[in-house]
């Protein structure tokens, strides 16, 4: 309780566009995260889980309406000056997106690249930063040579790696990833995590990361939330969450992905009816009841407040805790 | 002992596609020396099989499925179908497209954003120059694909639909001239991972229901826990490891398919993470092709036969569905 919490989400709402047209993607989020902890948001296409994200950072487009509080250190990144911010950025927290190879700009050498934010932030004069971005590259598992590549010459884990230099060259405290490894082959997927794992224990780094892979989340995090529809759906330790989550997207999410020697799953693929929900058009109530095979009456028409499930273990599902719906404050 | 019932009870079915000795080489680019994608493979799909081929991207299975259905000519060796080695002019080809047909990753962009469900579908029929009701032929195949009622769907655009509704339309378009065989290449990759269990059970209940052999193409091991029968796993143009399913997933013996089970986040025991990148098939190493990587010979394990691993290739698995694996250390150099 003493400790300020290095990040603070408080009750973030994201929304796009405006009035009959507008469409609501993050609704109404609140999370925590200890300086040196590892958080995991898991959830689908859609959920919201990408524009909270970028939320964190104001790097959501104009037309965006962002509302809550992004608390970084105790200091609220969506009031800050834009000076301040981009001091922020990059310094005390930064992004390393999904898709090296469209964050990456293509006809500029790596090494300039990831220089880039080291001498915008007057941190480093060109040698310096010269010198920075070889052992940058040597500290991601990359020849030091390799900055005079193009992104084109390297392989997909290659340009990953490159974008997990950039995020670290200004030593960050925090460090946000959105699908860090989506789109690699399963080896590689190994080499990055491991090498994410070690960066942040080595440099006592807090790591938010974003996946639909809970199975990943689960292994890499130390706590978990999952996002359904805009809003945070179940959050608890990782093994908790993964293991016996207790709110029915969660328990679909873990099993999406079988464990392999569990006969259960064996020629049993599971998966949900029905699809994400589309942002534009939420269901009434709880917004994941059309593919929920527990829903009762109620939850065609309320919504449900996260509830205790379990020790730091919170769901919002009228099955979890209280058997009364509607009791919930 | 499992494994040798599951031996005899797999090749008892009759084999529909079968590859012999498969070679497909790529010509060099500005002097390089020739890309061998595909570099002796043999393999059997039985008549309501799934066979999952499995591997990292570049070790040539997208190739080698090409090659099976004849969109890729091979350098060396044969495919047949029903018994019969394919004929590579067009009509024959054609004619083989209505009985085995791919189904593409990424169902938004293998779709013509132009075109209706209905003709995306109908597409094949029209090639084909179906005689009977094409109507009632476009229904029937979204139907089965999961999209019902069908009628609902025709008018619809690619845009207009969830990621999983378009990847049953591309299901569909492939399942409306009732091939025999579907090729799948990663046909969950790009899906929400709820969505990805009701396609793969609609895979399962295809082959259940219209006995529908298919081979499907992927990275996923767990894909293949959940829908196949057999796995193959394929290493730089070539099968290292075959067998059923249960047997090669749950107790793995090449060096290679024992590191990919262990980087799983779900597995037990140390993760063998291995390092580099998948080497370049212009450039297989001799010997056996994965040495320069297998942790088994670094760690110093297999110093006994270190010999045969560097200098001494491996023969071609067989593709029936028998237990095989290609590894100098598990065979105690006795292969050659």
């Amino acid at each position: 309780m003493s400790a300020r919490s290095l990040l603070e989400i408080k009750d973030l709402r994201v929304t796009y566009g405006s009035g009959a047209a507008a469409v609501p993607a993050v609704r109404g989020v609140d999370l925590t995260l200890e300086a040196g902890s590892k958080l995991g948001v898991a959830g689908e296409s859609g959920c919201g889980k990408s524009t909270l994200a970028l939320a964190l950072l104001r790097l959501l487009p104009a037309s965006a309406r962002i509302e809550g509080e992004v608390l970084l250190d105790g200091e609220d990144v969506l009031s800050m000056s834009w000076g301040r911010l981009r001091a922020v950025r990059w310094a005390g927290a930064s992004i390393v997106f999904q898709g090296a190879m469209h964050s990456l700009n293509a006809v500029h050498r790596i090494g300039d690249q990831i220089a880039e934010p080291l001498l915008v932030h007057g941190r480093s004069t060109p040698a310096a930063a010269r010198r920075r971005v070889g052992e940058l590259l040597e500290h991601v598992g990359l020849p030091a040579a390799r900055a005079a590549a193009y992104p084109h010459e390297l392989s997909g884990g290659q340009r990953q790696r490159v974008m997990i230099a950039m995020a670290l060259a200004c030593d960050p405290r925090l460090i946000v990833a959105d699908e860090p490894t989506t789109a690699l082959d399963v080896m590689i997927q190994a080499q990055i995590l491991r090498l994410i794992e070690r960066l942040v224990a080595e440099e006592s780094i807090s790591l938010l990361m974003i996946s639909h892979d809970l199975a990943v989340l689960a292994d890499t995090c130390d706590r978990l939330a999952v996002m359904y529809a805009g809003r945070v759906v179940e959050e608890g330790p990782a093994r908790a969450v993964y293991e016996a989550a207790a709110h029915p997207y969660g328990r679909a999410l873990s099993s999406a992905f079988p464990r392999i020697g569990d006969l259960a799953s064996r020629r049993a693929p599971r998966g949900l009816p029905g699809d994400p929900p589309d942002p534009a058009d939420l269901p009434g109530g709880c917004a994941f009841h059309p593919r929920c095979a527990v829903a009762v009456d109620a939850c065609t028409e309320l919504d449900q407040e996260l509830r205790e499930a379990g020790a730091g273990h919170r769901a919002a599902c009228v099955h979890v805790g209280s058997r009364t719906p509607g009791s919930t404050s | 002992m499992s494994t040798d019932t599951a031996v005899t009870t797999k090749t008892s079915t009759r084999s529909l596609l079968s590859a012999r000795g498969l070679h497909v080489t790529f010509p060099g680019r500005r002097g390089a020396p020739p890309a061998r994608a595909v570099d002796g493979v043999d393999l059997d799909i039985g008549a309501g099989e799934i066979v999952a081929l499995v591997g990292e991207s570049g070790c040539g299975k997208t190739t080698l499925a090409r090659s099976l259905l004849g969109l890729v000519r091979p350098t060396s060796g044969t495919v047949s179908f029903d018994g019969r080695p394919l004929a590579y002019s067009s009509g024959a080809l054609k004619a083989y497209r209505k009985r085995a047909q791919l189904v593409l990753q990424d169902p938004s962009g293998s779709l013509n954003p132009r075109h209706t469900v209905y003709d995306a579908v109908a597409e094949g029929l029209r090639i084909h120059g179906y005689a009977g009701d094409e109507r009632a032929a476009v229904a029937g195949a979204l139907a089965r694909a999961g999209l019902r009622p069908p009628e609902r769907f025709f008018l619809r655009y690619p845009h207009e639909l969830s990621g999983g509704q378009r990847q049953r339309v591309v299901i569909a378009g492939a399942l409306v001239l009732e091939p025999e065989l579907i090729v799948a290449d990663e046909p969950v990759a790009s899906l929400d991972a709820s969505v990805r269990g009701e396609i793969l059970a609609l895979l399962l209940r295809l082959r259940d229901e219209l006995g529908l052999s298919a081979l499907v193409v992927t990275h996923d091991l767990g894909l293949a826990w959940n829908i196949a029968d057999r796995v193959a796993v394929m290493y730089l143009g070539r099968v290292v490891e075959t067998g059923p399913v249960e047997s090669v997933l749950t107790a793995p013996q090449h060096p290679y398919t024992r590191a990919l089970l262990s980087v799983l986040p779900e597995s037990e025991g140390a993760p063998v993470v291995l390092t580099g990148e998948p080497p370049d098939p212009s450039r297989i190493p001799s010997g056996c092709r994965f040495h320069a990587r297998c942790q088994i010979l670094a760690s110093g394990e297999a110093a006994a036969v270190a010999d045969l691993c560097r200098g001494e290739n491996l023969p071609v698995l067989d593709g029936g569905g028998s237990r095989a694996v290609a590894c100098h250390w598990v065979t105690g150099g006795t292969t050659s």
